[in-house]
């Protein structure tokens, strides 16, 4: 459909659940009541939603990747690590001049793309298995993690930023333009988050309907079909690869203005897990079940952590291992599946 | 370059060879034989060294008893994963990937629970030879000879009895051995006990050197999934072989003049180069090169 209305088709197109009137109205309603919060909610509920709303672009970049792309990684953390640092170390540096903050942003994001457009070029011009890219990916975020663990001392320091080793950077500044504040408990920020996720969802959900989130697919489905069709799989997935990489870039800079704080474990081994659980709980083939599934389940992890992190981790670890074995497609998506089926025989 | 030098340098290759063969070689056998990789192989090879650590403390058994009831233990522990869990993924290899990485949590963190943040390690054998100055520890030499041991056992099972061809079979074929009347559910089982084993015996033998904890784990897999990576699922008893040979020849100079990170961000760049340029690794290489010699025979 083309004209000005096109793009409404489009994004309501046959790539995610949810289409429909029903699920567009709810949606909406959704939508204006996340944006309509701040008029009756505390700054504590705030700053807690955008902790963890913050989350979604990182979780979406791997649904993306992983559920239309075919590409399992898990690198997103590393990617979200490198933004932050990347932020922190240029925006604390200037500090003091106007608009420092809004260049951070940018360097962050950029730096992440690099890195993964980099790493994406080894990994998919080699046309290799599928195996490999999680096992790299998390080699990655391994060694990164390990390498700022020992960046403790003045010795590690980029202009008067220290590092700071497995302590973490301390004192990052949060993301300010002109007079706004994006601070952890500020309503900018709460709102900033709040369309990022609904920007990331609708823009992705645009992105996977259009005629380059068709051949996405393609390539998950058969990758030598596509090829012989005449696309270049390997720019193709560099791409998506890239993409996700600066989406987890986009968590990571709301996450260090909203906590002006990072250390190396938000690159470490469960950092570099998490995503992947939201992805495959929620149902990796739908944008909108992995939305739900990263707040879902980023709130019962901190809820859990309260009571002790191993705990924590022994849930998450059993909910990925139980819905692998009992909702391979998801848990959100394998409920929609019954309500449809239920409804089919409903008379 | 005298003589006392080059010999502490090979010493350290020796060192880092038998690490890196004796963390990926079962992986990757589960990995040519079965093409599924099992994330929980590092918590695998964490069960084999606190296993060898409760029998030293608890049942004061001698450390080569520890060791093999680690590489029997473990092994055992496999067959039970395989059956409960990893064979319901056969056809889904990504999938199995996932559950073997939510195995992993289950086994570290239920460790952390269950017996706490760590154990008094395995007291180290203290033997050390001495040559012109250096000193070398006998155990780690003892670690190499294991090493190539389990590398030669494991070529006669592939390559002398019967399971072996069994299992090359369905490798090569699994549809074609089974109608040959292979049961090849049976040989996917056994590969996969055997690769645990294998981990149990490196958690084993590598206790008296490292801290006891329940992440311990991820020291060893890092490596390993580059070993694997590097040496590809095409054979993997010469993918293991050559890539750690490989592999070593890299992180035992980094290692030993930078650190041990430097070593690692080697090997991972090892790694990219490698499969930018042989995407099915060394073995896939190898394997591509005796076919085109086979096929330049024939013509």
């Amino acid at each position: 459909m083309r004209g000005p209305l096109g793009i409404f088709s489009r994004v309501g197109g046959r790539q995610d659940l949810g289409r429909g009137a029903a699920f567009w109205v709810a949606f909406a309603i959704v939508a204006l009541g996340l944006v309509a919060f701040p008029l009756f909610g505390s700054a504590f509920y705030l700053s807690n939603l955008a902790n963890f709303f913050v989350y979604v672009p990182m979780g979406l970049g791997l649904c993306l990747l992983w559920g239309y792309g075919g590409i399992l990684s898990f690198g997103q953390a590393a990617f979200f690590g490198i933004s932050g640092y990347v932020y922190g170390i240029v925006a604390q540096n200037l500090s003091l001049t106007p608009g420092a903050s809004l260049l951070g942003v940018a360097a962050a994001i950029l730096a992440t793309v690099i890195v993964a457009a980099l790493f994406g070029y080894f990994v998919f011009y080699g046309q290799v298995s599928a195996w490999i890219i999680p096992l790299l990916t998390l080699v990655l975020s391994l060694i990164l993690e390990t390498f700022m663990a020992q960046t403790a001392g003045y010795q590690w320091r980029i202009g008067h930023v220290l590092l700071g080793g497995y302590n973490g950077m301390t004192g990052i500044p949060s993301i300010q333009v002109g007079p706004l504040e994006f601070g952890g408990a500020s309503i900018a920020l709460y709102l900033l988050t709040v369309i990022a996720m609904l920007l990331g969802y609708l823009g992705l959900r645009l992105l996977v309907n259009s005629h380059f989130g068709y051949v996405v697919v393609g390539v998950r489905d058969d990758v030598e079909r596509t090829r012989m069709l005449g696309y270049n799989v390997a720019r193709m997935q560099v791409t998506v690869f890239a993409l996700a990489a600066g989406l987890a870039g986009l968590s990571g800079v709301l996450y260090v203005s909203w906590g002006n704080y990072i250390n190396p474990s938000s690159m470490g081994l469960y950092a570099a897990t998490l995503p992947v659980i939201w992805t495959a709980v929620g149902g990796r083939s739908s944008l909108i079940a992995v939305t739900l599934s990263t707040v879902a389940l980023k709130w019962l992890a901190d809820s859990l952590a309260v009571r002790g992190g191993e705990y924590a981790f022994l849930i998450m670890g059993a909910l990925l291992l139980a819905t692998m074995l009992f909702f391979p497609a998801g848990i959100v998506v394998s409920l929609n599946r019954l309500w449809r089926r239920a409804r089919r025989q409903a008379p | 370059m005298n003589v006392p030098y080059i010999v502490s340098l090979a010493y350290q290759y020796a060192d880092n060879l038998a690490f890196l063969l004796l963390a990926a070689l079962g992986l990757m056998i589960i990995l040519g034989v079965i093409d599924v990789i099992n994330l929980a192989h590092g918590e695998l090879i964490m069960l084999g060294a606190y296993t060898t650590t409760l029998a030293y403390h608890r049942a004061h058994l001698p450390l080569p008893a520890c060791v093999l009831l680690s590489f029997i233990g473990v092994g055992a522990f496999g067959m039970f994963l395989e059956r409960t869990v990893i064979r319901r993924f056969y056809r889904d290899k990504l999938g199995a990937l996932v559950a073997t990485w939510g195995i992993s949590l289950l086994l570290s963190q239920g460790m952390l629970l269950f017996l706490g943040p760590s154990l008094i390690a395995v007291p180290l054998p203290e033997w050390t030879l001495s040559y012109a100055g250096y000193s070398f520890g006998g155990y780690r030499l003892l670690l190499f000879g294991a090493s190539i041991l389990v590398v030669l056992l494991a070529w006669w099972i592939f390559y002398r009895t019967k399971f072996g061809v069994r299992t090359r079979a369905t490798m090569q074929n699994p549809a074609m051995a089974q109608a040959l009347g292979v049961d090849t559910r049976r040989i996917y089982l056994y590969t996969f006990a055997a690769g645990s084993a294998l981990a149990g015996l490196t958690g084993g033998l590598y206790a008296p050197t490292t801290t006891i904890v329940p992440l311990m784990g991820t020291t060893f897999v890092d490596v390993a999934f580059i070993t694997v990576v590097v040496g590809g699922g095409a054979n993997p008893i010469l993918g293991a072989l050559t890539s750690s040979a490989l592999l070593a020849s890299i992180s035992a100079p980094l290692s030993s003049v930078f650190g041990t990170f430097m070593g690692r961000i080697g090997l991972l760049l090892t790694a990219l180069v490698i499969i930018r340029f042989l995407p099915r690794g060394l073995s896939g290489y190898f394997q591509d090169l005796q076919r085109r010699r086979m096929a330049g025979a024939r013509s």
